[in-house]
């Protein structure tokens, strides 16, 4: 192809690949921003750095992190899964009409809504894998579908009342410490949400999700069920958008509008985060990054007194922007070798 | 290959911007008026005094039926479009609805399909002809110019999605001869029989701001609460609110946007309560007055004074926490108006040309009242619904 392609570049050394980690649109870059943010912040509004006002913030960052957890998971296969906000709104309203202000229903609904999470990533996976149906459209057209089917369903306004006990896990403490104060339920789901997703991916699916990510076919010839790791992870992608519809729900209670637009909050962080669309790159530590890092900066807008609609217009800009600055910095590299995961030692056999 | 995956990648993320401004339907609102203007000033002074002076005029009409009140009327004879004998007979009516895109249009569009009923009953109405926009203009264009094309309709009613847009598709419907009602939204064009609405947006604004100025003490930091911009109704009570504010000694600390979404509003007063009391909320609709104030609970901070408005979630908060606050009212009501008109115009009854409905907020000497009479109704229902005596009540309500 192009002078991009030649492997010559990549001579300088240590030092440029310490840089390259801090401003190479990864894992760096991000927490570099997020500290940059928060220093903004506690600049202008030196109160914000006390212990409430910094766990309201992550127990109001919870549900978007757990969110581009899910997302990471379809992203970093090679996929991307737009349905996950329509999701979340269908699951907090068949919630709240199903569970009507009855404590005893809430765990039977909670599984209820856990095995329906389940149900939509498989068709999104499946539609993605064995239709050959590009993920875009695929979860495009789900997130139509919930959208249409919960407002055809409630009318168009929705009813009934969420019970205390859902609430809780979006609204409550878990523990009040000493000096700290209340730390939230949310803070500590969305946490071990985080770190099950490390384990996860470092684990020998983890591995196979990414080299799937990274180039399909070579991961198919070293023995991976390309189709059955794409479907895991949307899976997983609705599974945890569920988590979040529950955290969401608790938080807020039930709107019509809920879940409209998370889809995108999510993408952003997880493009903020450094995992390139496209798949094979980038650690869900970033993406929980990226996560925090849009939080931080709507937050920071928010102290600025900016008007809360510049937020899809700055979504948007983090979007394209990061995804050309990660772009730019893998062409300057040197190319690396072709998809190491899966092994060369593995003989390619025939995927089923 | 990497050349590929990166054009991939810039065209997802293009895709991925453009749809993330497309997907905003700019209607969320508590359901009323979706004309976007360029123009940064809503403020019409004449208009506000209008609508200001229009709050304290005795409306003419049965007391018990507010849906046929009309303040400070000027007939239209209509005697021009009286059906006789047999064509009286089960008139066709057409209706072309801009959307049921928020629970203040589902409640509305409720108790009118019960109006209906009556009138189908008693023969006043035949068919009842019905096209949903989804609060997408040229789709309503089209459904309106259907109705016009089939030459069924012996009247058509309009509740347009957009000012503006709408206005040429209500003349085509003028010019097919049959009389045309326009209600909610209005359009730029006096072709229509009559035009129904409550009072309008700056009544609404003024009620909500004059209630804060009076409970609150001067220097008291006010948020206000606004679902979006560029709803000419919506506008039309921030401008209004902006005017009563500005004359008093509050202190206006911010104005957030927050498409009625729950998450968001207990996000934006969380923070402003970081940052502040906060002792006011006005708020341009009530969807999700309940978040805003549970963030106050989870604060641990003392409620504010607080505007929200009719819808049954808020009230019951209200009730429940004995609030200082008030519901300032869109007159929901005024879906039953266009049916009962039509009828009226087709038997040749004088009507106003402009219909202007009462719309008085609930205050706290009527809450409980309000309250018992909406007891079986659920969340997100208004209270000013004014279908209590029709047949339907209160099976057709609940079970939505």
């Amino acid at each position: 192809m192009t002078a991009t392609d030649t492997p010559a570049a990549g001579a300088s050394g240590a030092l440029r690949r310490a840089g390259a980690a801090l401003a190479g649109g990864g894992g760096g870059t991000v927490f570099a921003l997020l500290v940059l943010v928060f220093a903004v912040i506690f600049a202008i509004n030196p109160g914000f750095a006390r212990p409430p006002s910094l766990l309201a913030f992550a127990q109001q960052a919870a549900p978007l992190v757990v969110l581009a957890v899910g997302q990471y998971l379809v992203i970093v296969s090679g996929e991307l899964d737009l349905s996950v906000g329509s999701l979340v709104g269908a699951q907090v309203v068949v919630a709240a009409r199903l569970i009507d202000g009855q404590e005893p229903m809430t765990l039977p609904v909670l599984l209820l809504m856990l095995a329906f999470g389940a149900a939509v990533g498989l068709v999104n996976g499946l539609v993605t894998t064995v239709l050959k149906v590009p993920s875009i459209i695929a979860t495009l057209g789900m997130m139509l579908v919930l959208y249409g089917a919960v407002r055809l369903w409630t009318g168009g306004a929705p009813t009934g009342a969420l019970s205390e006990a859902f609430r809780v896990a979006g609204r409550g403490d878990a523990v009040v410490l000493p000096f700290i104060g209340g730390v939230p339920w949310a803070v500590v789901i969305a946490a071990a949400a985080g770190a099950a997703a490390v384990a996860l991916m470092r684990s020998p699916y983890g591995r196979t999700l990414t080299a799937v990510g990274d180039n399909a076919t070579a991961a198919s010839f070293s023995g991976a069920r390309v189709w059955r790791v794409r479907t895991l992870a949307f899976v997983g992608s609705s599974v945890l958008a569920t988590l979040a519809a529950v955290l969401i729900g608790g938080f807020a209670g039930v709107t019509a509008q809920v879940g409209e637009g998370l889809e995108f909050s999510a993408i952003t962080a997880v493009v903020l985060g450094g995992v390139v669309l496209g798949g094979g790159r980038g650690t869900v530590l970033a993406a929980i990054g990226g996560a925090l890092a849009v939080e931080a900066l709507f937050t920071l807008f928010n102290q600025l007194y900016l008007p809360s609609t510049i937020q899809p217009a700055v979504q948007g800009l983090i979007i394209i922007a990061a995804v050309a600055y990660a772009a730019r910095e893998r062409s300057r590299r040197s190319p690396r070798a072709p998809a190491a995961a899966g092994g060369p030692e593995k003989s390619p056999r025939e995927e089923v | 290959m990497r050349r590929t995956r990166v054009l991939l990648a810039a065209g997802a993320a293009l895709s991925l911007a453009l749809t993330a401004c497309t997907t905003d339907t700019p209607t969320d609102g508590p359901g009323e008026e979706g004309q976007t203007s360029p123009s940064g000033d809503w403020f019409d002074a004449e208009e506000y005094e209008t609508q200001l002076a229009q709050r304290d005029m005795e409306p003419e009409g049965p007391a018990d039926e507010p849906w046929l009140q009309a303040i400070d009327p000027s007939y239209v004879d209509t005697s021009q479009y009286a059906l006789e004998g047999e064509d009286r007979e089960d008139p066709t009516v057409c209706f072309s609805n801009a959307s049921v895109s928020n629970p203040w249009r589902v409640t509305g569009w409720i108790t009118m399909q019960q109006q209906v009923e009556v009138l189908q009953e008693s023969g006043d109405i035949g068919e009842f002809r019905v096209s949903d926009a989804a609060d997408d203009d040229n789709q309503q264009i089209s459904d309106i110019q259907t109705f016009v094309d089939s030459g069924d309709c012996d009247a058509i009613i309009i509740s347009p999605s957009t000012t503006a847009t709408l206005t040429p598709a209500v003349e085509a419907a003028c010019e097919s001869g049959a009389p045309v009602i326009v209600f909610d939204r209005g359009v730029n064009t006096d072709c229509h029989v009559t035009f129904i609405h409550p009072i309008g947006g700056y009544a609404y604004g003024a009620d909500a701001a004059e209630f804060l100025v009076e409970e609150l003490e001067p220097g008291s930091r006010v948020l206000a609460l606004r679902i979006l911009p560029g709803v000419d109704v919506l506008e039309h009570r921030w401008a209004a609110a902006q005017q009563v504010f500005g004359e008093s000694d509050l202190e206006v600390i911010g104005h957030e946007f927050t498409e009625g979404d729950g998450a968001t509003i207990k996000d934006l007063v969380t923070q402003h309560l970081q940052r502040g009391d906060v002792d006011g909320i006005w708020m341009d609709a009530g969807d999700g007055a309940v978040a805003g104030l549970e963030a106050f609970e989870d604060a641990g901070q003392p409620y504010p004074v607080i505007s929200g408005e009719d819808e049954l979630s808020f009230m019951r908060k209200w009730q429940e926490e004995d609030l200082t606050a008030l519901a300032p009212v869109y007159s929901n009501f005024q879906w039953r108006t266009p049916v009962l008109a039509a009828s009226m115009i087709l038997d040749g009854e004088e009507v106003p040309e402009e219909w202007v409905l009462p719309q008085e907020p609930i205050t706290e000497d009527e809450l409980d009242d309000y309250l018992e009479r909406n007891a079986d109704m659920p969340s997100l229902h208004y209270a000013k619904f004014g279908g209590e005596d029709l047949p339907g009540f209160p099976e057709a309500w609940q079970d939505r």
